[in-house]
C-alpha cells in the first residue's frame, strides 16, 4: 500500500510535470487565463492520462516493440475523442473556454512520456496510480497558475472578487502572462527545491 | 488577394502561433539554444505543417465528411502526421542524406509538435479552402521559425549575461518569451482588407 503512495506523490511534488520536467507546456500556457479554466484543463488530462496508462499498461505484452509509439497514440487519442465528445454534449461552456486545446491533449508531452516511460514497463494498478499522481501534480500546477493569472489580471479568484478589477493588470490574463507568470513560478518553486534539499 | 495577404500577415505577425495560440512551446522552448538549429526545426517544420495540412484537408473533406467520420478527425489526423514524419525521415535518407543530417535529430520531435495537429485542426474550424488551408499552414510556419530564430538569438545573449541563480535556465527564457509576446502585441492593431 504503501508503494501506491509514493508513486502519486512523486507525480506531484518531485516530478511534477509542469514545475520540474517542463512537460505539457501549451496546454500550462494556452488554457490558464482563470484558475477555472486551469482545472478544468488538468482534470481533462488527468483524465485521460489514468486511463491511457491503464490500458497501455495492460497492452503492453501485446504490442510488438517496434509499432509501440504508434499503438500508445491511438489508444490517446481514442480517450481524447471520447473526452471529446463527452465535453461538447454536456459542457458546452467549457468546450468553447478551452477549445482547441482539448483535441491537443494527444500531443500533451505528459501522456506519450508516462506511456513510454512508466506504463509500458509497469503493472496496471501501479500505472493507475503513476497517472493519478501526474494527473493531480499537473492539476494543481495549472490551477495555481491559472489563479496567479486571474488574481493579478482581474482580481478575482474562481470568479469572486478580492479587489476591485481596475485594479488589475490586464496583460496577466493575455498571452505575454501567460510566459511572466509562468516564469516566475518555476523561478520560485527552483527556490524552494533548492533550500530543501 | 487581399485575403491571402491577410492570411499570411495575420499568421506570422498578429495571431503568431507561439506568442499568441501557445502551439509548439516545447520546440520553442527546447531547440532555441542555438539560432543554426533554430532555423533547422523550424525548415522542418515547415515542410511538416504545410504537407500535413493539404494531407488533412483532403482527408477531412474527401473521407471523413462523406462517410460522416468526423469524430475520428484526431485519431486520423495524429496518425497522419505520425505517418508523414516518418515517410518524410525515410525519403529524405535516400534522397538528400545531407540535409537529413542537419535536421535528422528535430524529425522524430515533430510528431509530437503540438503546432502541426492544431495547424491541421485549426484550417478545418476556419473553414478555409485548400488554397487558403496552404498558405495559411505555411504562413504559419513561418512564424513559428521567426519566433524560434529571434528567440536563439536572445538565449545566445543570455548565456553571456549574468541571470539570478533562481532565474537561470527556463525561468529567465519564459519571462523573455512574455516581453517578445508583448512586443508582439503590437501588431494587433493591423488591419488589413
Amino acid at each position: 500500500m504503501k508503494n501506491y503512495w509514493k508513486l502519486i506523490y512523486n507525480g506531484i511534488v518531485p516530478g511534477n510535470p509542469v514545475f520540474v520536467l517542463l512537460l505539457g507546456m501549451c496546454a500550462t500556457l494556452g488554457t490558464t487565463s482563470s484558475a477555472m479554466n486551469g482545472l478544468m484543463m488538468g482534470v481533462a488530462t488527468a483524465a485521460v492520462l489514468i486511463c491511457s496508462n491503464a490500458v497501455i499498461s495492460a497492452i503492453k505484452n501485446l504490442v510488438p516493440d517496434k509499432v509501440r509509439i504508434p499503438a500508445y497514440i491511438v489508444v490517446i487519442a481514442s480517450f481524447v475523442t471520447a473526452l471529446q465528445l463527452v465535453i461538447s454534449a454536456y459542457m458546452p461552456a467549457l468546450n468553447a473556454s478551452l477549445g482547441i486545446f482539448i483535441p491537443l491533449i494527444v500531443v500533451n508531452c505528459i501522456l506519450l512520456g508516462r506511456a513510454e516511460a512508466f506504463a509500458g514497463k509497469n503493472p496496471v494498478i501501479d500505472s493507475v496510480c503513476d497517472g493519478l499522481g501526474c494527473g493531480i501534480g499537473f492539476t494543481f500546477a495549472l490551477t495555481l497558475l491559472g489563479g496567479v493569472r486571474e488574481i493579478l489580471g482581474t482580481g478575482k479568484i474562481f470568479g469572486s472578487e478580492i479587489f476591485p478589477e481596475d485594479y488589475g493588470m490586464l496583460i496577466f490574463v493575455l498571452a505575454p502572462g501567460a510566459f511572466l507568470a509562468l516564469g516566475y513560478l518555476i523561478a520560485i518553486v527552483n527556490r524552494i527545491r533548492k533550500t530543501s534539499c | 488577394m487581399l485575403t491571402y495577404l491577410s492570411i499570411i500577415i495575420t499568421a506570422i505577425f498578429i495571431n503568431n502561433i507561439v506568442f499568441a495560440q501557445f502551439l509548439g512551446i516545447c520546440p520553442f522552448l527546447g531547440v532555441s539554444k542555438k539560432t543554426s538549429s533554430a532555423l533547422g526545426m523550424g525548415a522542418a517544420v515547415t515542410f511538416v505543417i504545410t504537407l500535413a495540412t493539404v494531407v488533412a484537408w483532403l482527408l477531412q473533406y474527401y473521407v471523413l465528411d462523406p462517410l460522416e467520420l468526423g469524430y475520428l478527425q484526431t485519431i486520423v489526423f495524429i496518425l497522419v502526421i505520425a505517418f508523414l514524419v516518418q515517410m518524410l525521415e525515410i525519403v529524405m535518407k535516400k534522397i538528400a542524406p545531407a540535409l537529413y543530417q542537419s535536421l535528422g535529430v528535430f524529425l522524430p520531435l515533430i510528431t509530437t509538435n503540438c503546432a502541426v495537429l492544431g495547424v491541421a485542426i485549426l484550417v478545418i474550424q476556419k473553414g478555409f479552402n485548400l488554397m487558403e488551408s496552404v498558405t495559411y499552414g505555411f504562413a504559419t510556419s513561418l512564424g513559428f521559425t521567426l519566433a524560434l530564430w529571434i528567440f536563439a538569438g536572445i538565449r545566445e545573449q543570455l548565456d553571456l549575461t549574468a541571470v539570478p541563480r533562481g532565474m537561470k535556465g527556463v525561468p529567465i527564457a519564459l519571462v523573455c518569451a512574455g516581453i517578445l509576446a508583448m512586443a508582439f502585441m503590437g501588431f494587433s492593431g493591423i488591419k488589413i482588407g
